[in-house]
């Protein structure tokens, strides 16, 4: 497998690579970096890629434990993770405002679900997949998913109403 | 899209029960903007959810090609040239013998040398010494001149 072959089964998720771990780590740059590092893993055991049925869901399986494993030596060495770093720096505000409204808060709501949830929501209303392929990258059992994403979707919606209700979050 | 077939698709979405057609489905009404005021959170959802699906991995993918291993095996051959080099060097030096071992010419020889280096550094002290005077002269000078 050359470069191009590499490229050519990778391209296709890699931004779902990028935006699960984004989703997890929050900040851009440590998106950036751990989706590198996980390219040059997949780029390293790449002979084995093809064994595997789908080199994507194995990307994606392999970016949520690294994921975690990095959550964890953070909390380890005391570093807290801020949403702060999410706003865009050259929008002006205006459109800050705007924005804040209609996507920064539901960006938040979703940072301030459980792990669990943030991810099952991931998978499902952003990349898509299908039930059963959840459980597979989750090792979850199929109504624990349901229930999971169910709980997600409802506290999201609940604190958007609240927030439109008395203007706090 | 009638409205009621909509909410039905709300409630089966809350419950996590709706397949991804009927998401796509709901997505398409929340996202086209004719939307019932009562349904408006749900509008800010599919939007973020919209808005989340393009953000891409902007960085270059490059990857180096194993150009590296071949140097590595390079500087290996290179190290050990360099050993066995070295090796046959050393080996073929005259072995060093002591004056016990030595014959009447070499003994001759031997101590010829060491008297032309005695000389040599008895000279050597001379001349130091007269560098002793000089330095003390200086010294001196350099007091009378302050």
């Amino acid at each position: 497998m050359n470069q191009s072959d590499f490229l050519e089964v990778v391209l296709p998720f890699k931004d779902k690579v990028f935006r699960l771990a984004k989703r997890l780590l929050v900040s851009k740059e440590e998106a950036e970096d751990a989706t590198q590092e996980l390219l040059f893993k997949l780029w390293r055991n790449k002979e084995r890629l093809t064994e595997y049925r789908s080199a994507e869901a194995f990307a994606m399986t392999m970016t949520k434990n690294y994921c975690y494993d990095r959550l964890k030596s953070k909390q380890a060495s005391n570093l807290t993770l801020v949403h702060s770093n999410y706003q865009e720096k050259d929008t002006s505000l205006d459109k800050k405002v705007e924005y804040k409204d209609t996507v920064n808060l539901v960006h938040q709501l979703i940072e301030k679900l459980p792990q669990q949830q943030k991810l099952i929501i991931q998978l499902r209303d952003i990349e898509e997949y299908e039930f059963d392929e959840i459980c597979k990258l989750m090792d979850m059992k199929p109504n624990a998913v349901r229930v999971a994403l169910s709980r997600a979707r409802k506290t999201i919606r609940q604190k958007l109403i609240k927030q439109h209700k008395y203007g706090v979050g | 899209m009638e409205l009621a077939k909509i909410e039905k698709l709300v409630v089966k979405y809350e419950n996590a029960e709706t397949t991804l057609e009927e998401e796509a489905i709901l997505s398409a009404y929340f996202l086209s903007g004719n939307v019932a005021t009562h349904l408006e959170e749900y509008q800010r959802m599919f939007q973020y959810f919209q808005e989340s699906k393009d953000e891409t991995y902007g960085k270059s993918m490059v990857f180096k090609t194993q150009k590296r291993k071949k140097y590595g095996w390079l500087s290996m051959v290179a190290s050990i040239v360099l050993l066995f080099g070295v090796y046959i060097g050393f080996s073929k030096q005259d072995p060093i013998i002591s004056t016990s071992e030595m014959g009447v010419v070499e003994k001759f020889q031997f101590e010829q040398t060491k008297e032309a280096l005695i000389l040599l550094s008895r000279y050597l002290n001379k001349g130091n010494q007269a560098f002793d005077q000089l330095y003390a002269y200086e010294t001196l000078l350099v007091g009378l001149v302050k």
